[in-house]
């Protein structure tokens, strides 16, 4: 059990991701990929005449399915199998967060960028709904997020899912590196 | 929010529902079987697994997200090159093989076309996924751990996905 709790190595991980392509193409010839999810939501809730909206989403209810049983295991992973240490954070990025006034670092998001409170202040507006917004706009844009081009489309090994892949990495880099502080400063 | 005549397509430019769906998609197929919904609770099973791997990974940790992109910290591309590896040696094995589903039916794949959006769509995905630390996955997944004020950002991610296809048309594709 103590084997479960602690946090698992990047090669178990890597391994069972990878395993849930053929997984899902075995179960029932269904390809990888979380963000058409979005769209569906979108085909079933709002589709407002629009016609990229404009199709059959239940035949792909597999996938909200899917997503349902990620919000299960999360929340197993994050009961039974929670692990009580603190999370091992690179200390070059503890301290630039500390100047910030980021020092939480017990959950899997900072508790101190990402709360209700915080949701009303520009900082957490624009990292929770702005951020939120261009994850969901720039997937569909793109035609699939990590899952759908980086694990399933490198996987068929499509070219254009390696550009999409590419472009993810660039513009996390930007963020992360030349945006991300001066918005943590905000 | 009123269906809008740009929306809509002359009747010789009619889609099939398939193709509609293939539109900025990766991944998607069509099945003739038709099976009681409660079938789909396989999927929920592999999702489940998906689930506690990206929580107890830390796949879906802000602060990990945060080091790959800073290059403080080999995990996260560790995760994805075997994920890759992986996924590639399973994908090659069930065309070789012509593995069938456990239903007997054939596997498929399409070949992804490139258009400009990939490079577009995916450097502004890239913006929000460091501001986040979540793709699409992990959003339900940070929820599903605790962080329930990140449903604020899966509404928010909803609706970018609603306006992208609202202006779909008008967008360099």
């Amino acid at each position: 059990m103590e084997l479960l709790s602690n946090p698992w190595p990047w090669w178990a991980a890597g391994i069972l991701i990878g395993l849930t392509v053929p997984a899902l193409l075995i179960l029932g010839n269904k390809h990888f990929g979380i963000s058409a999810n979005l769209r569906h939501i979108c085909a079933a809730c709002l589709p407002a005449g629009i016609s990229f909206f404009k199709y059959e989403w239940k035949k792909e209810i597999w996938n909200f399915f899917f997503v349902g049983g990620i919000l299960a295991g999360a929340v197993l992973a994050a009961t039974l199998l929670n692990n009580p240490d603190p999370v091992q954070i690179h200390p070059a990025l503890a301290s630039d967060l500390a100047t910030n006034g980021i020092v939480e670092t017990s959950g899997l998001v900072p508790s101190d960028l990402f709360n209700l409170d915080s949701l009303l202040t520009l900082r957490g507006f624009v990292l929770m709904v702005l951020g939120g917004f261009l994850v969901g706009f720039g997937t569909r844009y793109a035609g699939g997020c990590t899952s759908g081009h980086a694990i399933m489309g490198l996987s068929n090994l499509q070219w254009p899912s390696l550009i999409a892949t590419i472009s993810f990495m660039v513009g996390g880099f930007l963020m992360a590196n030349l945006i991300l502080p001066y918005i943590l400063s905000l | 929010m009123s269906t809008t005549l740009k929306h809509t397509q002359p009747e010789q430019f009619q889609h099939s529902d398939l193709e509609i769906r293939s539109v900025d998609t990766m991944c998607v197929n069509e099945s003739n079987l038709s099976h009681p919904w409660w079938y789909n609770f396989k999927y929920a099973a592999a999702g489940l697994v998906f689930g506690v791997v990206l929580v107890k990974a830390e796949i879906v940790s802000w602060f990990r997200i945060q080091e790959m992109f800073r290059l403080e910290s080999f995990h996260m591309y560790g995760v994805i090159g075997t994920a890759v590896m992986i996924g590639a040696i399973s994908v090659f094995i069930i065309k070789a093989l012509k593995v069938k589903t456990i239903y007997g039916e054939e596997i498929t794949f399409q070949d992804k076309k490139f258009n400009r959006g990939q490079i577009f769509g995916g450097l502004t995905f890239g913006l929000g996924w460091a501001m986040t630390g979540a793709c699409p996955g992990p959003l339900f997944a940070q929820i599903g751990s605790g962080a329930l004020v990140i449903g604020a950002t899966l509404i928010s991610a909803i609706a970018g996905t609603w306006v992208y296809g609202y202006f779909r048309d008008k967008l360099p594709h």
